[in-house]
């Protein structure tokens, strides 16, 4: 098949116009291929949390886009990236997805060594490599690191190039999402608890993240869930406590005022947050116990305003969105142009009463698990637009809402809470990491 | 049904059980369960707790319900074509019954079929039905429903394994 898109960087721009974007950003493969190459190696990328190795030796096994890479814990107090090849024939090095190897890294085919940041250790039977000019191979270099590593707050991010922004000028303001997730903790830390769910979807990545500051579909698309449960607990006894599923499920189900007054604020880089000024978390029940813990460890105004934050989801571009007021995490996985693994992550806020821990989890279950039935009705959508997006009628997928000509010269702005600024906003940022540096 | 159930009534009970989800009769479905029943489908392999690590399903009779009514709501539009289901089952074991507590549960491996348009699932499982008596008739307190492959990625399960 004839190269459309490498190696030509102004096809590639005009993809994306003001107020549509080409539908081969969702089906073509060769752009999917490029994302990888590019989107995925110029911006920072979620690896996972340093609390999956908390102790020497332990080791994650994980993506960076199309990339297997391995988290591991190579000293008390710092965590490595390394590809996960060995440099000898390219053997994968872990088989679990987690575990701890010791001091070494061991190739389960001729038992080649590693330490934990990579190193070639040993070789066995060595000397067949003498006078051979081993020392100046690939092979002798070891497992090949990640060349940019950040650790923010436990969150562990990385950059395949060296092409694009440090990661506090990628990230800037966005970062105080994650902040107020971990500010929640009275101890000013959080573990990955409570399992994960992982989802496959046959669809494209970007559908997933275009729809977490959709705001306009919740009230159609789940309809069926949330409305139906309304409409059960219409029949509960007078009286009767409001369960915690339905404090999670009802809110979908509100109407389009409470979205657009809700706000989303947009970044840099394709960042951005619904829910500035209240969301669907805001209203759940207080935990017993919880803000007394808060006001110890922080003081009365500042633990009011960390709870006081509710912000919806909060989109790290490319492919990373958290929950701070739940302490969930969403990482969309690509694996083809129309293929995604989802991984719902949840997080224990160390020192806070379990309860929240149990609110964590079954909101992942009742929202994220591949049996939800917020879940299926969002995937059935995606799937729908994945088929009908090959349809030649038109290109274009339309993201107009509430355009303004002058947004993209602002920065750090406050928007109706039904705008599609956000998404317009995350695909300029894919047309600046898909042509920088190429 | 006597008050003591036989071995051979429990088991008729998880085949009916069965029977009514693949034949879509989910209110009579639901009547099964007593009112302060769960259905659990773990997502870790001997997943020991539902509350702190999170699960496929851990439902009460209320989630169920709403599960039941949004199947059959016009807006649910991950049914629309709708789902079909098939259970396979393996001989029912009775692995405990306490007749003084009317406690029983019951062991059931499975294959279970999910399919919607053209596309059709297998999934194998293990279900234990944790069973009691209630004015008389068998009701379910608990069914855990194990699938082999209940940590991996998966796509869509509508229905009820």
């Amino acid at each position: 098949m004839i190269s459309r898109y490498r190696g030509n960087r102004q096809a590639i721009s005009a993809l994306v116009r003001e107020t549509e974007v080409h539908r081969d950003l969702y089906l073509d493969q060769e752009l999917f291929e490029l994302e990888m190459e590019h989107l995925f190696a110029n911006t920072w990328i979620y690896v996972g949390h340093d609390s999956q190795v908390p102790k020497v030796g332990d080791y994650y096994a994980t993506t960076i886009g199309a990339q297997p890479v391995i988290m591991v814990r190579d000293t008390p107090d710092s965590v490595k990236v390394l590809y996960n090849r060995c440099p000898h024939k390219g053997t994968r090095l872990t088989g679990d997805t987690c575990g701890n190897v010791g001091r070494f890294f061991r190739c389960p085919y001729h038992a080649w060594t590693f330490r934990l940041d990579g190193s070639l250790a040993a070789v066995p039977l060595k000397s067949g490599y003498d006078n051979t000019g081993f020392a100046e191979s690939h092979g002798a270099r070891g497992m090949t690191p990640v060349r940019h590593v950040h650790n923010y707050r436990g969150f562990v991010f990385g950059k395949l190039s060296d092409v694009g922004p440090g990661f506090d000028e990628f990230f800037g303001e966005a970062l105080s999402s994650i902040d107020n997730m971990v500010d929640r903790s009275p101890a000013g830390k959080l573990e990955v608890a409570g399992g994960v769910l992982r989802y496959r979807h046959a669809c494209n990545w970007k559908m997933l993240v275009d729809n977490l500051t959709d705001t306009c579909h919740p009230m159609i698309a789940h309809q069926s869930s949330a409305g139906t449960t309304v409409d059960v607990w219409k029949s509960a006894p007078a009286g009767a406590r409001k369960p915690m599923a339905v404090e999670i499920y009802a809110p979908f189900a509100s109407p389009y005022e409470f979205f657009q007054t809700m706000g989303i604020r947009i970044w840099d880089n394709g960042h951005g947050h619904t829910g500035v000024s209240h969301s669907i978390h805001s209203d759940y029940s207080a935990v017993p116990g919880y803000l007394d813990q808060m006001k110890a460890a922080y003081g009365e105004e500042r633990a009011k305003a960390i709870l006081g934050e509710n912000r919806h989801n909060t989109v790290y571009f490319p492919n990373v969105t958290v929950k701070g007021p739940i302490q969930l995490l969403r990482l969309f996985k690509p694996v083809a142009a129309n293929k995604t693994l989802v991984e719902s992550w949840a997080f224990r806020l160390v020192g806070a009463p379990d309860m929240l821990l149990e609110r964590t989890v079954m909101y992942n279950r009742l929202v994220n698990a591949p049996t939800s039935i917020v879940g299926h009705d969002d995937l059935e959508v995606y799937e729908r637009a994945q088929a009908g997006l090959a349809s030649n009628g038109n290109e274009w997928v339309n993201i107009q809402r509430l355009y303004a000509a002058d947004e993209p010269e602002q920065r750090n702005v406050v928007t109706d809470g039904t705008s599609e600024g956000q998404m317009r906003n995350q695909f300029r940022a894919w047309t600046k990491f898909m042509t920088m540096g190429a | 049904m006597a008050v003591v159930p036989t071995d051979q009534q429990l088991i008729d009970f998880v085949v009916r059980e069965s029977r009514l989800l693949d034949q879509q009769r989910l209110d009579d479905w639901l009547d099964l369960f007593t009112e302060d029943g769960h259905y659990w489908m773990p997502v870790e392999w001997g997943q020991a707790d539902p509350r702190l690590t999170t699960s496929l399903m851990y439902e009460d009779k209320l989630l169920l319900k709403i599960r039941v009514d949004r199947l059959k709501g016009k807006a649910t539009y991950s049914q629309s074509p709708k789902s079909r289901c098939h259970h396979m089952l393996q001989a029912p074991q009775v692995d405990e019954r306490d007749d003084g507590e009317g406690r029983y549960v019951t062991w059931t491996p499975m294959h279970y079929v999910e399919s919607r348009a053209d596309e059709q699932t297998l999934y194998a499982a293990w279900v234990t039905h944790h069973l009691t008596t209630v004015d008389g008739a068998l009701k379910i307190r608990l069914k855990r429903v194990d699938l082999i492959n209940c940590d991996a990625a998966l796509g869509s399960i509508q229905l009820f394994v």
